[in-house]
């Protein structure tokens, strides 16, 4: 028997549903990151999962992202298209304060050192180290998926992007 | 409270297994648990499949249910172990039962009964059709299977010092329904003195080799944000009952959900998960998987010991956003 794994992609998805029989679907927060991520802009960090400060963002990658920076670990999982990871060894300490949540937008072209690169296809993830600085770019429409905490950049909108009806 | 190994073998070689009043049994066929208002039998592979995931998981986050009746309840360092709690029916008949030990005490009971009731050739962590049969008379065991170390990542599979990549070599070959999975790694160009640093692995192709089903591994921690990914294949042999809201993320193929209110098991909803889409499980609901060809499965979790109590007290909401 030869079996087909089914992965989304941005041109390919079918979102399943909540089918409630005495609940209320809202409950669920119901999204698929793919049609999230088609009618996103390029880098919009649109929270899909959200555990108090915690939160998994979708993020459509296009073009070259600007550079970012965290206080704390985050990954990057790619789910569709190929997106490169380009890490700097900051040269100014204190670019993100202590204990900040979630990632702050450098501006410009921060001075440090180049880390090097990582090219990353659908379903390799790749560390962002803490306090080292990160940005993305890609050549076609691709999909990240962020492991973060809620920071000042990140955007909700559920009532949008979440099933609300039967 | 003292947890005891009955010296006695029953008539077909297995051990009892005995904690407060409650007393665990088995024959070739079925499992059966009695207390002081009732008594209750379980299929032994369904009793093993559940019973393999609450010692492996450590009694996880909230409720194990093994089925509408018999479970336990985590407090991280207590352990109530119920029948009929989170059972209307049973409840309203006074027919249920429970009792809180601690976890140093029930964990080598279940470890013990998983042990003995195992036999050679039978792998609950396995889908069922990939491991031998749970029944018949004791013949041998598989404490290699049932005593599987879990995979939890302190930063990210990976990462040099940290879990490694799963590879035939090491005992981990591509299953059968991911054959079709790319196997290529992600490109890694680290600049002298920062090999340590630029780090990334392909998680699909480390999932596709997962031996087992239905058993998150910690693969990426942002604080106390984890990502317990799993290979999800026929029925998760537990119904959760959540203590916190946990999130699902479908990266592969179709599950679909049988959700359930957590302290009654009435019927709330069906939630049907194809790849790419996100739901939350709320903290007041039970769930129970069906995946009809394996699939990968991201469960997000908090794993804050103040959120039970936080919940519970009613110091933030069982969902996780309103809208």
């Amino acid at each position: 028997m030869e079996y087909r794994t089914q992965f989304g992609s941005l041109d390919n998805y079918s979102r399943g549903r909540v089918e409630p029989i005495d609940d209320d679907p809202k409950r669920y927060a119901f999204s698929n990151l793919f049609d999230v991520t088609a009618h996103s802009k390029p880098y919009e960090k649109v929270a899909v999962g959200k555990n108090l400060q915690y939160v998994i963002e979708a993020i459509r990658a296009e073009g070259t992202s600007g550079w970012r920076v965290a206080d704390h670990d985050e990954t990057a999982l790619v789910m569709d298209g190929e997106v490169t990871v380009e890490l700097l060894d900051l040269a100014a300490p204190g670019a993100v304060d202590p204990g900040t949540e979630g990632s702050i937008g450098l501006v410009g072209e921060p001075q440090g050192t180049p880390m090097g690169h990582a090219v990353a296809r659908r379903g390799h993830m790749v560390l962002l180290p803490a306090r080292r600085a990160y940005r993305f770019s890609a050549a076609l429409p691709s999909v990240i998926l962020l492991q973060t905490i809620f920071g000042r950049d990140t955007v909700e909108k559920w009532s949008t992007i979440c099933q609300t009806m039967v | 409270m003292t947890a005891t190994t009955t010296p006695e073998v029953g008539r077909f070689g297995y051990q009892s297994f005995s904690i407060g009043e409650f007393t665990f049994s088995r024959d070739e066929y079925f499992a059966y648990v009695i207390w002081p208002t009732g008594q209750h039998v379980m299929s032994v592979d369904a009793f093993l499949r559940a019973l393999q995931r609450d010692v492996a998981w450590d009694f996880f986050y909230g409720i194990v249910n093994f089925d509408s009746v018999l479970g336990t309840m985590n407090h991280y360092g207590r352990v109530d172990l119920f029948t009929g709690r989170f059972n209307e029916a049973y409840r309203k008949a006074e027919l249920d039962h429970q009792e809180t030990f601690d976890t140093a005490d029930i964990r080598p009971l279940f470890t013990s009964m998983l042990s003995d009731w195992t036999n050679e050739g039978f792998d609950p962590f396995a889908s069922p059709s990939e491991t031998g049969s749970a029944f018949g008379s004791k013949h041998g065991n598989n404490d290699d299977a049932v005593t599987r170390r879990r995979v939890t990542a302190a930063r990210m599979v990976a990462v040099p010092g940290d879990e490694v990549l799963r590879t035939d070599d090491n005992g981990h070959p591509v299953n059968r329904m991911f054959a079709d999975v790319p196997q290529d790694e992600p490109e890694l160009h680290p600049a002298p003195g920062y090999e340590d640093e630029v780090c990334g692995y392909n998680l699909f192709a480390y999932l596709s080799r997962s031996q087992v089903t239905w058993n998150p591994s910690v693969v990426a921690v942002c604080k106390e944000s984890l990502y317990c990914p799993t290979t999800e294949e026929y029925i998760l042999p537990i119904m959760h009952g959540n203590d916190r809201v946990e999130w699902f993320v479908q990266l592969s193929d179709e599950i679909t959900w049988d959700v359930e209110d957590r302290d009654t098991g009435a019927k709330r909803s069906k939630v049907i998960m194809r790849a790419g889409d996100v739901a939350a499980m709320p903290a007041d609901i039970r769930h129970q998987g069906y995946s009809p060809k394996r699939s990968m499965l991201l469960v997000w979790e908090n794993a804050s010991g103040d959120l039970p109590q936080m919940i519970a007290e009613g110091k933030i909401p069982s969902v996780p956003v309103t809208f």
